[in-house]
C-alpha cells in the first residue's frame, strides 16, 4: 500500500447516492456530519455526484452543506453498477485525494465502498455510528508517534453488543460506510448554489460491467418503518403470515406500523423492508412493541434506542427481556386481540 | 464447472447470548457454527453441483478449529476443504482477509466464487466485493435466485425497494444471502466420509501474488483504537400475569401513564 504522502490528502467526501435521479436521504445526512468534520480539520466539504443526467441534484446537495459538487455524468451510470461506479468514485478519489470519504451502508454502499477500498488501497469501515476527529493512538504511547487530526469511526460489532473505534492513521483517504438513520442532516441553506466541478474519467465496458436484464421495484405503499412513531413488531411466535393480522389490527388501533424480525422475512411472511435489526432497518420509535420476538442480539441491535419498549413472550427466558422497560410473559394470542380491544375503548373514552 | 466458496466459522449468537456477570459477552461459552450467509452460499453451490455437476472447494481462514467448517461442508456435500491458517496472518481486518484469501484462490481454478454477504460477527459485509477486487472480477453482491447461462451467472440483485436481474460473464464473485435458501443437512453417511477426509492446509508460503506488507495485523490498514462491550440500558420489569385480562390492564397502564394513548 502506498503510505507516502498522507498530507496531500485534502478535504471530506462524501458520495451522494441518487437512485432514479432522486437523492437518498443518506447523502444529505452524511453531508451534515461531513460539515462538523470538515470544521474541526478547516477543510472542505465535497459531494460526488454519480449517474446519469443528474446534474440538476447538485443545488440541493449544496443547499444541504456541500461546498463543491463533482459530477460525473455519464449514460453507463444510469443504473447502480458495481463495475462503473466503482471506476468513477475510485477515479474522483485518485484526483482530488480527499482526506475523508464517507458512504451510506446502503445496499449500494456496501458494496462500493468495499470495491473503491480494495481499488485504492486504503482501509474502509463499515457501519459506523459515531464520527470524530481526534488523536490516534488515543492516549500517547511510548516510541509510537501519537497522530492527531484523524478521523475516528465508532462501530458496534457483534451483532451490538460490543462497540469499537477505529482509526486508518497509515493510509488515505480514511474510509467509512454509515447507516441509514443515524446522522442528522442540516436544516437546509435556501437557495445555496452549487460549485459544481465536472469530472468525467472515461467509461469502456468490459467484462466487469455486468448487464442489467430486467430492473423490478417492489410496489410497497407501507409507511417507511423508520419513520414510524409507534411500531407493533413481530417475530418468529407469531407463528403464520396469516396470524399477523392481530399485530396488524394493534397497530391500526393505536396508529402504529408494523415490522418484524429477520426470522419473518426468512420465513417470507412479510417483506423485507419492514425487517428490523442488523441486516435490517435500525429505528427509535417512541414505542416497540416486540412480540413473539426472541430478542436475538442483532434484532436488539435494531431497536434497543426505541423510548419505550414493550415485550409480549411466553418464554420467560427470552433475551427480549434484558431490554424491554416492560415485559410481559404471556401468550400473544390471547393477549393482542384483548389488548387491541382494549386500546380501542380507552381511545373511545377520550 | 468449478466453484469456490469462503465460509467463515463465527461464534452461534442465535437464540441466546451469553454473558459473563459483569455484562460482557462470554465467548468461551459460545458455540461455533458456520456463519449463515456462508452456509446459504454453500447451498447454493451444492444445487449447481446437483445441477450441473459443479465441484464445490469450499476454503475457510481461521484458527486451526475452524477446520471443523470444512468438515461441515464436507459433510453436506462439498468436494474439497482448504484451511488458510497462520499465525503471520491473526488479527487481520476486511483489507488483509480479502488479500489472504485472494492469495489462496489463486491457486485454484473457478468458474464462480460465492461467499455470505456478511459474517454475524463482524458484520462488514466488505470480504466479498474486496476479494473480486483484488482477483480483478466482476461482483454481485445480495445474490438471490442463481441461475447458469452458458458462460454466464444470471442473479437477482436485491436492493431496499427493487431487485435487478443481472447478468455477469464467469468467472464471477457473488455475495449470498441467508435468505437465498434452506441449507441442507449433513447426511449420516456424509459426516461418516467427511471425519476422514483429507483437509488441505495452507499458510503463508501458499499464497499466490501477496505482499506480506498486506497480511495480518501489520497489513491492516485499520486499527483498533480502542474497544468496549456497550453499555446496555438494562432490563426494566417483567411481570407474569396470571390471565390475559392482567396482562392487558397492565400495558394499557403504562401506556396511559407515558402518554401514549
Amino acid at each position: 500500500m502506498n503510505k507516502m504522502g498522507l498530507e496531500e490528502y485534502k478535504g471530506v467526501y462524501v458520495f451522494a447516492q441518487q437512485v432514479d435521479n432522486q437523492l437518498s436521504g443518506i447523502a444529505l445526512e452524511l453531508l451534515g456530519k461531513a460539515r462538523d468534520l470538515a470544521k474541526d480539520l478547516d477543510t472542505e466539504v465535497a459531494a460526488v455526484l454519480i449517474g446519469s443526467d443528474i446534474k440538476n441534484l447538485a443545488d440541493t446537495l449544496a443547499e444541504y452543506g456541500a461546498d463543491k459538487v463533482i459530477v460525473v455524468d455519464d449514460p453507463e451510470l444510469k443504473d447502480y453498477r458495481t463495475e462503473p461506479y466503482t471506476h468513477a468514485l475510485a477515479s474522483v478519489i485518485n484526483k482530488y485525494k480527499p482526506e475523508i470519504v464517507l458512504v451510506g451502508a446502503t445496499a449500494i454502499g456496501r458494496d462500493l465502498g468495499p470495491r473503491v477500498s480494495a481499488r485504492v488501497q486504503t482501509g474502509l469501515t463499515a457501519d459506523c455510528t459515531v464520527l470524530e476527529i481526534g488523536d490516534f493512538p488515543l492516549n500517547p504511547i511510548p516510541n509510537q508517534e501519537q497522530k492527531h487530526n484523524q478521523l475516528l469511526m465508532t462501530r458496534p460489532a457483534f451483532g451490538g453488543n460490543t462497540i469499537a473505534t477505529i482509526a486508518c492513521p497509515d493510509n488515505r483517504p480514511q474510509m467509512a460506510t454509515v447507516r441509514p438513520g443515524v446522522m442528522q442532516k442540516i436544516e437546509p441553506i435556501k437557495g445555496a448554489k452549487a460549485n459544481i466541478e465536472e469530472f468525467n474519467p472515461g467509461f469502456t465496458p468490459d467484462d466487469k460491467y455486468v448487464e442489467i436484464l430486467e430492473v423490478v421495484k417492489s410496489v410497497s405503499d407501507t409507511v417507511d418503518i423508520m419513520d414510524a412513531k409507534i411500531l407493533v413488531s413481530g417475530g418468529r411466535g407469531v407463528g403464520s403470515a396469516e396470524n399477523f393480522k392481530l399485530l396488524q389490527d394493534l397497530a391500526d388501533a393505536i396508529g402504529g406500523t408494523v415490522s418484524c424480525s429477520r426470522a419473518v422475512t426468512d420465513s417470507g411472511w412479510l417483506p423485507r423492508d419492514l425487517q428490523v435489526g442488523q441486516t435490517g432497518k435500525t429505528v427509535r420509535p417512541n414505542v416497540y412493541f416486540a412480540i413473539g420476538i426472541s430478542g436475538a442480539i442483532q434484532h436488539v441491535a435494531g431497536m434497543e434506542e426505541s423510548d419505550i419498549i414493550i415485550a409480549i413472550n411466553k418464554d420467560e427466558d427470552a433475551p427480549i427481556f434484558d431490554v424491554a422497560d416492560y415485559g410481559i410473559v404471556g401468550d400473544l394470542n390471547k393477549i393482542v386481540p384483548q389488548l387491541t380491544t382494549a386500546i380501542k375503548a380507552e381511545l373511545a373514552n377520550k | 464447472m468449478k466453484v469456490v466458496v469462503c465460509v467463515k466459522q463465527v461464534p452461534d449468537t442465535k437464540g441466546g447470548v451469553k454473558f459473563n456477570p459483569d455484562g460482557t459477552l462470554d465467548r468461551g461459552a459460545m458455540l461455533t457454527i458456520m456463519n449463515p450467509d456462508d452456509k446459504a452460499g454453500l447451498e447454493a453451490a451444492l444445487r449447481l453441483k446437483d445441477e450441473y455437476g459443479a465441484e464445490v472447494t469450499v476454503v475457510t481462514m481461521g484458527l486451526p478449529k475452524a477446520e471443523d467448517v470444512l468438515r461441515e461442508a464436507l459433510a453436506m456435500g462439498a468436494d474439497k476443504g482448504i484451511l488458510v491458517t497462520d499465525r503471520v496472518l491473526g488479527g487481520a481486518d476486511t483489507w488483509a482477509t480479502s488479500t489472504t484469501l485472494a492469495g489462496a484462490i489463486r491457486n485454484l481454478e473457478y468458474d464462480l466464487i460465492i461467499t455470505g454477504r456478511q459474517a454475524i460477527d463482524g458484520d462488514t459485509a466488505q470480504v466479498g466485493p474486496q476479494i473480486s477486487e483484488h482477483l480483478n472480477i466482476p461482483v454481485i453482491s445480495y445474490a438471490q435466485n442463481i441461475k447458469i447461462d452458458g458462460d454466464s451467472v444470471v442473479v437477482e440483485r436485491q436492493y431496499e425497494d427493487r431487485y435487478h436481474v443481472v447478468k455477469a460473464k464467469m468467472p464471477c464473485l457473488i455475495t449470498a444471502l441467508a435468505e437465498l435458501n434452506e441449507p441442507r443437512y449433513m447426511t449420516p453417511g456424509g459426516i461418516f466420509d467427511a471425519l476422514d477426509a483429507e483437509i488441505t492446509t495452507w499458510g503463508r508460503a501458499n499464497l499466490v501474488d501477496v505482499d506480506d506488507a498486506n497480511l495480518g495485523l501489520k497489513g491492516s490498514p485499520t486499527k483498533i483504537a480502542k474497544a468496549s462491550d456497550k453499555v446496555r440500558k438494562g432490563a426494566g420489569e417483567k411481570v407474569a400475569p396470571d390471565s390475559p385480562e392482567e396482562a392487558v390492564s397492565y400495558i394499557i397502564d403504562k401506556l396511559t401513564t407515558k402518554h401514549v394513548i
